[in-house]
């Protein structure tokens, strides 16, 4: 059965499954002024899903919970709370295998505590999305955004990205499940949102009809075989190398996991054409730039807003997709600058460090300003960090 | 209009400031402003602090969060400066030059001289209000408090127009509305307190329009007033 042949038809909730690419760039939309939560409320009722598994934790606990409406409504196949986000992580596995859409959510201690099933998910090629709405994960306990999380999960396999604004999180949830699905991709995909600045915020967002829907999944495009324990990869599991351990049993984990992160890359065509780019830049020929994602970017926009009023001409470069993650234009859209700030909400600075490993000369990089715990990032914060180093530059930059 | 207007509204859990927050905002965007709003809180609980933020203005706003450096404070309760339950102190911290503290209090809040001789430099004149109290006569129920509160902030500034806040509440109360635990169940109290959804929302409207009156009669008396 080719996706193709139900485009035009209507489904049981009666909404007509339309082509993706007219769902995204073609379909009226309408403008509605709702928090986060709402926006994947109104994301997943257009999603196709099949089934959706919840466990509560701020700050996803209204989204999820928005989800089992839209399962009373008949928008959603299925959806249960499972007993604690490990046993959601691997029921979501399970109905993955079995070839149905699946979508959930977690945040912070959740995202850690179902950690272990990230890379399985990979490893089994399931291509689930997970909306991830990081917040702090560390003792003192801590509910607000905190995006070290993010930082722990760039390398389970699945494709990571971050959106800035509720708009971006409505598109990316419809149009992860498209790239993600790709045959030549096919792995989970993390739509990650900072919680509260975007999941209770209310934003300005742009909607398509709620008459329209996504192409269902369409399990027999899948690359490995939906839940079949007698044929490789999915084998290994039943029959597992781990009891083997030979030579051919290390060679074949370790090209498997090569095969992962070449099938990241290989999701950079088609992310390219859905999403517009892996990153986003606003004059980005200045000296100064600010590189970040998320929020952060946010800030980074009144930041530079401040500073024009003085004179001091900051450029800036959005990373959407944090897997893949994008060295190549990252290169290039800060080969001519001189200074590269790097705002983040978390006390390491795993971003600021992700780009130092891909840029030359990269004592241009300023780490920071950084927040952590939840704390706000105020513009007026980063342009102070700006005006200090500006200030002190070549005792900063070279010190 | 000012280019930006940043509204910090402080209270306590069940007080309505992200009920608030979030109307207000929906409002000024059915005018056509840009608006955001968010609120910041710990674990749901009445009585404790909880805080939300408001930015409008006439261009597109990034900016979200913790608003730092407000130009309105709105004050929920005494308590908030009286117990200090309030995310910043002192708690008109990084209010701007110009800016308006708006509170709720029978009695005007008895404040250091210090607090004071800041608030005087930086030009901000306190609005002492008492929205409960209005809240229980005209409502009947302390619950619309928020309302009194709004009403105050309109009047005071008029950032945004009456019809517009009808509309916005119409959004709110009018429909099935999911939230959080703690705000669905303060939800079906004040539902139940009506017999009918107009009801619930012709009192709240009336509870605006008085603290509209009271804030509009506030902002004769004041110099300089803050009308955005």
């Amino acid at each position: 059965m080719e996706a193709n042949s139900v485009i035009g038809t209507v489904n049981k909730k009666g909404q007509k499954i339309v082509d993706p690419e007219y769902l995204f760039f073609e379909a009226p939309r309408q403008q509605y002024f709702m928090t986060g939560s709402e926006v994947v409320r109104e994301a997943i009722r257009r999603a196709s899903v099949d089934i959706s598994v919840a466990y509560p934790i701020t700050p996803q606990s209204e989204a999820a919970a928005m989800v089992g409406d839209l399962y009373v409504e008949g928008y959603v196949g299925d959806y249960f709370r499972g007993e604690s986000e490990f046993a959601v992580m691997s029921q979501c596995a399970g109905a993955s295998f079995g070839g149905a859409r699946v979508f959930t959510t977690t945040s912070g201690p959740g995202t850690l505590r179902a950690y272990e099933n990230f890379p399985m998910w990979a490893g089994s090629r399931l291509p689930i999305l997970i909306n991830v709405m990081v917040r702090g994960i560390n003792s003192p306990l801590n509910i607000q955004p905190d995006t070290l999380e993010l930082g722990m999960i760039l390398d389970t396999g699945m494709l990571i990205w971050h959106a800035e604004t509720a708009q971006e999180l409505f598109d990316y949830l419809l149009k992860g499940y498209i790239v993600a699905e790709e045959p030549d991709v096919h792995l989970p995909i993390a739509v990650v949102i900072d919680g509260f600045f975007v999941s209770h915020t209310k934003d300005m967002v742009m909607i398509p009809s709620a008459d329209l829907a996504l192409t269902p999944y369409n399990p027999y495009r899948s690359p490995v075989p939906c839940m079949d324990m007698e044929v490789p990869p999915v084998r290994m599991m039943r029959d597992p190398f781990v009891m083997k351990s030979n030579y051919i049993s290390y060679a074949t984990h370790a090209s498997w996991q090569q095969e992962i992160r070449a099938a990241i890359e290989r999701s950079r065509k088609h992310t390219i054409r859905l999403i517009g780019g892996l990153i986003e830049e606003e004059n980005s020929d200045a000296d100064i730039l600010i590189v970040s994602s998320g929020t952060a970017v946010a800030q980074g926009r009144e930041a530079i807003r401040l500073l024009a009023e003085e004179g001091i001409r900051v450029g800036i470069v959005k990373v959407k997709t944090l897997r893949p993650f994008p060295h190549e234009e990252i290169r290039q859209a800060t080969k001519n600058a001189k200074l590269i700030f790097v705002p983040e909400f978390n006390v390491v600075g795993w971003m600021a460090r992700e780009i130092k490993a891909v840029i030359p000369d990269n004592h241009r990089v300023i780490e920071g300003p950084h927040v952590a715990g939840g704390m706000t990032l105020p513009p007026e914060v980063i342009v102070e960090e700006i005006k200090k180093v500006l200030a002190g530059k070549k005792e900063v930059v070279h010190g | 209009m000012r280019k930006r207007v940043n509204i910090r509204m402080s209270g306590l859990g069940g007080q309505g400031v992200v009920t608030s927050a979030h109307v207000l905002a929906t409002a000024a965007s059915k005018e056509g402003k840009h608006a955001i709003s968010n609120p910041f809180f710990g674990a749901e609980k009445r009585m404790a602090p909880a805080e939300s933020y408001v930015r409008i203005a006439g261009e597109r706003i990034y900016d979200r969060g913790e608003l730092v450096y407000p130009d309105v404070i709105m004050v929920f309760h005494p308590q908030v400066i009286t117990l200090g339950k309030c995310y910043t102190m002192p708690f008109y911290s990084g209010i701007k030059a110009g800016g308006i503290l708006i509170i709720n209090s029978d009695e005007p809040i008895p404040l250091s001289d210090d607090d004071l001789g800041f608030l005087e430099k930086q030009n901000v004149p306190i609005f002492t209000v008492a929205a409960t109290t209005l809240a229980v006569e005209t409502a009947g129920t302390e619950l619309a408090t928020n309302m009194g509160m709004l009403g105050a902030l309109m009047g005071a500034t008029r950032i945004v127009a009456m019809d517009a806040m009808e509309a916005a509440l119409q959004d709110r109360f009018g429909k099935k509305y999911v939230a959080s635990g703690g705000t669905a169940t303060l939800d079906e109290a004040i539902k139940k307190k009506f017999a009918k959804k107009e009801q619930l929302l012709a009192k709240n409207m009336e509870t605006i329009r008085k603290g509209f009156d009271l804030g509009a009669a506030w902002a004769e008396t004041i110099k300089t007033p803050m009308l955005v």
